[in-house]
């Protein structure tokens, strides 16, 4: 049986702007307790932290240990 | 990161303790200062840092007994009565005796505790009969202030390892096989004693919002402490005593009438009546609860909007801050302010989880399981309603047994072939081309576990429940497929949760009795005291299915008279108090 692709909107978002993985933090990933989140290397070669995994417990540890605060934790749609 | 690599390293230590959110680092710093010669080895699937069920903290202490306030043999008692008397009042009573001891450690850490103006502990009483919550102002520290005693004590921390089978020989535990979460290689770690501190089985009903996170326990405790102890060989206690919580609707987390019963909030029903005397937790509420939902008066809410502005801005600062701190935006998104709506509740998913109620890995006052060198504390343990502070209290417990049982032995031998077994059970799904993804396979059991086994409980239901679970196994044994590591973490933790559904299921049939109010609430049968006033005591079966035995409770430490033993059947308020 092949895999389909089911789009999600993911609840952590990110502000690429404020994220400096491109200097070598990964305070969000490491601290995540479901290990959701990835660093992404863009396009114009830049880093940035995203949500890769759609597993949120909505706990915060990501948005309250980010030293630049970029990173804003919703409600996962199906329960907000 | 998350490409499945080949790989297999083993370490020795001395005390390897599983799981670092609130027993396993007092575990880890008991031992450590008892004998700080020993190897100490804490390990985490998450990291230690935000591990747990109190990753972003906790607002207060929910069963600390004060002197002056509470004494240990009151505290056993409402205990005792609370859990419908099936309890060994001997760790109760251990725990009441010596959690302000901890209470006075945690102080010194930096997490503060609620003082009056007179400099004494400002407790309030939200159980039925006694008085034992503190609240906690700076109750978001708690994980940091853990984090830097750990790092003092110089603790071996390794993080993003998840422990799936304990090693036994010669009797007791030898170790445990481990996958790193992101490359999917091999840790084995042989160990003179193991102290399991993995949290709740939190993951094991699905949230009616169909999201399988939307969970109150932190999904990361998806009962592998429950389903690695089953493995082993350990006795499970009183599984059929299920976690069942009155929550925020969708939110699924705590409506917190612990944080605002005492400051005059209540729960109420749909006309913003008050129908329960107390507000704390237990099986014989949540049927009060379950009662007024049935009786047509819901939804139930959490009822502030009676109160005053300071006392409701104070709710909300606490609330919102500490231990689910999105609750805020929860509310803000639908527009529920606390001054002007009541909040609406409803009856949550399934779990087993001792912290609430007493479905747990049976255990002694020394925190040990009924394996030799193996221990549980925490909300796997079957110590009942023991909270955050029971877990710290009886992780302290486990690490200090534990340094004595390692003085005198070395480490167990195992036999090779079941790491080898282990090996090949937990890369299957990484050796094939296509089929059913972890999450599919989680989804079907956890809504299995909804149509069949939430309470009221059906016989008939129950063994369709297993018949069910059945089929699953075989998807999942033969068709379960993961792309990475990270998958390969869920899927683990899927048959995990699988394990945990068929031993709710089987519990559950054989108590034939009602107890616990609504945890156990079989519509064909009455409580029966005669039979059945004794713990329910699982274990793998020589079949690998679940078998059963009673074990007598042992006589009390703490008399219970006969007018008081049904205390908390009689919390349903009268009219006469509801007219007031």
């Amino acid at each position: 049986m092949p895999l389909a692709q089911t789009a999600t909107t993911v609840p952590v978002i990110i502000d690429k702007d404020l994220c400096i993985a491109d200097k070598g933090c990964t305070v969000c990933v490491d601290v995540c307790p479901l290990d959701v989140l990835r660093i992404a290397t863009t396009d114009d070669g830049d880093k940035t932290a995203y949500m890769k995994f759609d597993e949120c417990w909505y706990c915060m540890p990501c948005e309250a240990d980010c030293p630049t605060g970029a990173v804003t934790v919703n409600l996962p749609y199906l329960l907000k | 990161m998350d490409e499945i690599l080949d790989g297999l390293t083993q370490i020795d230590c001395d005390i390897l303790i599983i799981g670092g959110g609130t027993a396993g680092p007092m575990a880890a710093l008991k031992a450590k200062k008892k004998n700080p010669k020993a190897n100490v080895v804490l390990l985490d699937k998450a990291n230690v840092k935000r591990s747990g069920a109190i990753s972003m903290g906790m607002d207060g202490l929910n069963n600390s007994v004060i002197p002056g306030y509470a004494t240990p043999e009151q505290y056993t008692k409402e205990i005792t009565i609370a859990n419908d008397g099936i309890c060994d009042q001997a760790a109760v009573y251990r725990y009441a005796q010596e959690c302000f001891g901890i209470i006075e450690e945690l102080d010194s850490f930096g997490i503060r505790f609620q003082k009056d103006q007179n400099g004494e502990y400002d407790v309030k009483k939200v159980h039925h009969i006694g008085t034992y919550v503190l609240p906690m102002p700076n109750g978001d520290t708690v994980k940091k202030a853990l984090y830097r005693q750990l790092r003092k004590a110089r603790i071996n921390i390794i993080n993003r390892f998840m422990a799936t089978r304990l090693l036994t020989g010669e009797g007791r535990v030898a170790g445990a096989v481990c996958v790193n979460t992101r490359t999917s290689e091999f840790l084995v770690v042989r160990a003179k004693a193991v102290i399991m501190g993995l949290g709740a089985a939190g993951r094991l009903g699905l949230p009616t919002s169909g999201y399988l996170m939307g969970t109150y326990e932190n999904p990361t405790n998806s009962g592998e402490g429950y389903a690695m102890a089953y493995h082993a060989g350990a006795g499970l206690a009183n599984l059929e005593c299920y976690q069942i919580n009155p929550l925020i609707k969708d939110y699924n987390g705590p409506a917190c009438a612990y944080v605002a019963g005492p400051m005059g909030g209540y729960t109420a029903n749909a006309k913003g009546e008050r129908f329960i005397e107390c507000d704390y937790w237990s099986g014989q509420m949540m049927q009060e609860f379950f009662d007024e939902l049935q009786g047509g008066k819901g939804p139930v809410y959490l009822k502030l909007n009676h109160l005053a502005e300071e006392t409701v801005a104070e709710i909300e600062r606490v609330l919102h801050i500490v231990e689910r701190p999105t609750r805020g935006h929860f509310h803000a998104g639908r527009g529920t302010d606390y001054r002007k709506q009541m909040i609406e509740m409803h009856i949550s998913e399934i779990g087993f989880c001792s912290g609430h109620s007493a479905s747990g890995v049976f255990v002694d006052e020394h925190a040990r399981t009924t394996i030799p060198g193996l221990y549980a504390a925490g909300d796997m343990a079957n110590v009942p309603h023991n909270y955050m502070l029971g877990a710290f209290t009886n992780g302290a417990f486990a690490g200090l047994d534990a340094v004595d049982f390692i003085a005198d032995v070395d480490f167990a031998a195992f036999d090779q072939g079941d790491v080898d077994a282990e090996r090949t059970r937990v890369m299957a799904p990484t050796k094939r081309d296509d089929g059913i993804p972890p999450n599919q396979i989680e989804y079907k059991t956890r809504r299995l576990v909804n149509d069949y086994l939430q309470p009221p409980k059906v016989t008939a239901k129950m063994e369709l429940a297993q018949k069910r679970f059945e089929e699953v196994r075989d998807d999942m044994e033969q068709g379960m497929y993961v792309r990475d590591a990270h998958e390969l973490m869920r899927a683990l933790e899927a048959s995990t949760i699988l394990d945990c559904a068929d031993m709710a299921a089987s519990a559950s049939l054989y108590r034939t009795e009602s107890r616990w109010g609504l945890y156990h609430n079989r519509v064909e049968y009455e409580r029966d005291d005669e039979n059945w006033f004794c713990h329910t005591i699982l274990t793998k079966g020589e079949d690998g299915k679940p078998a059963h035995t009673k074990r007598p409770v042992k006589p009390y430490v703490v008399e219970i008279a006969e007018d008081e033993k049904d205390a908390y059947y009689k919390q349903r308020v009268t009219t006469t108090v509801a007219a007031e």
